[in-house]
């Protein structure tokens, strides 16, 4: 269970976050969309204690992020960065694997490959990939590959920043799938930052909309066409027109 | 009219006020990361993998540049040390000089600042593309800890490499003082090499090998810190390296100083 409270941050003069307030049960999978620069992104950085709110409270199963030890708040967590954020020094099998092969728990080198290869073909990529280096790869595929490193350790919980952004039509289908089925088989808590509507339908069971710094709207996912919220209706209907001013 | 006087002044002041508290600032912030560096050397888990290639990297791949340095740099003092010295009919001096020059102050110096331009840059460079890619955000989320795995061992091999590329330095530099002894100045070779060692004292091999230990901590260390701390973007990147390179070098010709007189 994750539960934020009230979430202020600022970088110098410019306001990001100003009382977010976002709770997300265990098992549920929440959709966070809104418009580009509205701190999606700088939200989830606050959850890993990647970035320090000015004020309010984060709640992970009712730990705070910054307390106590890091290393094991941070094990039950997978993160798909926007950028893949993929080490480029390690051929790809070995990012894929990289928290497998740390810690007193790690892995012998051939399980860890093999455990890399088989998370590849989920995101589906060949196994030849995986002695590739990740700048020898394509965006989306780079893309994939972040994603496959995120839930490579199987974790309870986990954040998915645009993960089909650069993506065909049919990998994007494949990817929403796949969040879909950790979310469902492995019974993880999943937050997924999307501006693909379809992804959205494919991957929430509820939604929350960032504007302007708060969460503008919040509800489940059969909710969104018939909230009645100007601001939601702009943005899942991508009109130019409307509350949501176009320069931001 | 006065008062006008009094503001420039009260700018003025506040100014360098400003400057010398951020002065302080910025060496609190390095001593702090230092230290927490140095910390995580010392607790597992270690990472030797990583270590090993610092080694090669910041040492071996440095060899050429302070082989070289020190050849011309031991040349050079010859000449001068033999066109000093014949002011006093001292000529004879030159091998004896040119070994101590070498090995306290030359060799260490020279090697630390063509080591500071190599191995900062690269330093500052690599880890700032790691901050600006998320890459270090990506390491803490797979809960390792980026300075125990990227800062820790390139604290830890660039000071324990650094002395025997001072000491290989060394003796390149003494070669090339021979070399330019016997071919140019008519020394005879076997007396060359006598002078060299029956002048040449432990101290000397020893302060110098110290103070390289101490130049290429600061070479890791300020690579380290300014990579780490990169501002967003190529921009920022670029700004690490080139800040990185210089405050090493201001830092070692400052510890330089100061070992030389703690040895004096
Ligand atoms: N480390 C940082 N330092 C300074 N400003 C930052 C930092 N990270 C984010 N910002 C600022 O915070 C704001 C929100 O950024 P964020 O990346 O969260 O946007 P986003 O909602 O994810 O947008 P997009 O959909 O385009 O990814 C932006 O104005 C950005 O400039
Ligand atoms: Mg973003």
């Amino acid at each position: 269970m994750i539960s934020i409270k009230n979430l202020h941050k600022s970088f110098g003069d410019n306001v990001v976050l100003s009382g977010v307030n976002v709770h997300v049960s265990a098992g549920h999978s929440l959709v966070v969309i809104g418009g580009s620069g509205t701190g999606k992104s700088v939200l989830l950085k606050c959850i890993l204690g990647l970035i320090t709110p000015d004020s309010g409270t984060i709640e992970v199963n009712g730990i705070n992020p910054n307390s106590g030890n890091r290393e094991a708040f941070l094990d039950q967590f997978g993160m798909l960065f926007q950028g893949g954020a993929l080490f480029d020094s390690l051929p790809v099998w070995q990012n894929v694997s990289f928290r497998l092969l740390q810690g007193k728990h790690r892995l012998s080198k051939d399980d860890a490959r093999d455990i890399a290869v088989e998370k590849l073909r989920r995101v589906g990529l060949k196994a030849s990939v995986a002695d590739q280096l990740p700048a020898e790869l394509s965006g989306g595929m780079q893309k994939r590959v972040g994603l496959a490193r995120a839930i490579a350790a199987e974790p309870e919980i986990i954040f998915f920043d645009e993960p089909t952004t650069g993506l065909d039509p049919i990998m994007s289908g494949v990817i929403n799938e796949l969040v879909r089925e950790i979310v469902v088989e492995m019974g993880a808590t999943a937050i997924t930052i999307t501006h693909d509507m379809s992804s959205v339908r494919a991957i929430a069971d509820e939604v929350a909309m960032i504007h302007e710094g708060v969460v503008q709207w919040t509800g489940p996912i059969g909710n969104i066409d018939s909230s009645g919220d100007p601001y939601l209706d702009q943005f899942i209907n991508a009109r130019p027109h409307g509350p949501i001013e176009s320069v931001r | 009219m006065s008062n006008s006087v009094i503001q420039v002044i009260d700018g003025f002041l506040a100014n360098i006020g400003r400057t010398v508290l951020a002065l302080f600032e910025s060496i609190g912030q390095l001593v702090i990361f230092a230290a927490l560096a140095v910390s995580h050397i010392f607790r597992p888990p270690f990472y030797l993998g990583s270590f090993g290639r610092q080694l090669m990297h910041i040492g071996f791949f440095s060899l050429p540049v302070v082989g070289l340095t020190a050849l011309f740099t031991g040349g050079a003092l010859a000449l001068q040390i033999y066109s000093g010295g014949a002011r006093f009919s001292a000529e004879a001096v030159v091998p004896s000089v040119v070994a101590i020059a070498m090995v306290r102050e030359l060799g260490p110096v020279l090697g630390g600042l063509m080591v500071a331009g190599r191995v900062s840059a690269s330093i500052a460079a690599e880890l700032g593309t790691m901050r600006v890619t998320e890459q270090i955000d990506a390491l803490t989320t797979l809960s390792t800890n980026p300075m125990k795995y990227l800062v820790a061992p390139r604290l830890l091999a660039a000071t324990l490499v650094m002395p025997i590329l001072v000491f290989i330095g060394d003796t390149i530099g003494i070669m090339g003082g021979f070399l330019v002894g016997t071919n140019r100045l008519g020394f005879n070779g076997a007396t060359y090499l006598q002078n060299t060692w029956n002048f040449l004292e432990a101290d000397d091999i020893i302060s110098g090998l110290i103070k390289a230990a101490v130049f290429g901590f600061i070479v890791a260390l300020l690579g380290c810190y300014n990579g780490y701390h990169s501002g967003r973007g190529a921009m920022g990147v670029g700004r690490a390296t080139t800040n990185a390179v210089v405050s090493a070098s201001v830092l070692i010709l400052a510890s330089n100083y100061i070992l030389t007189e703690m040895f004096f």
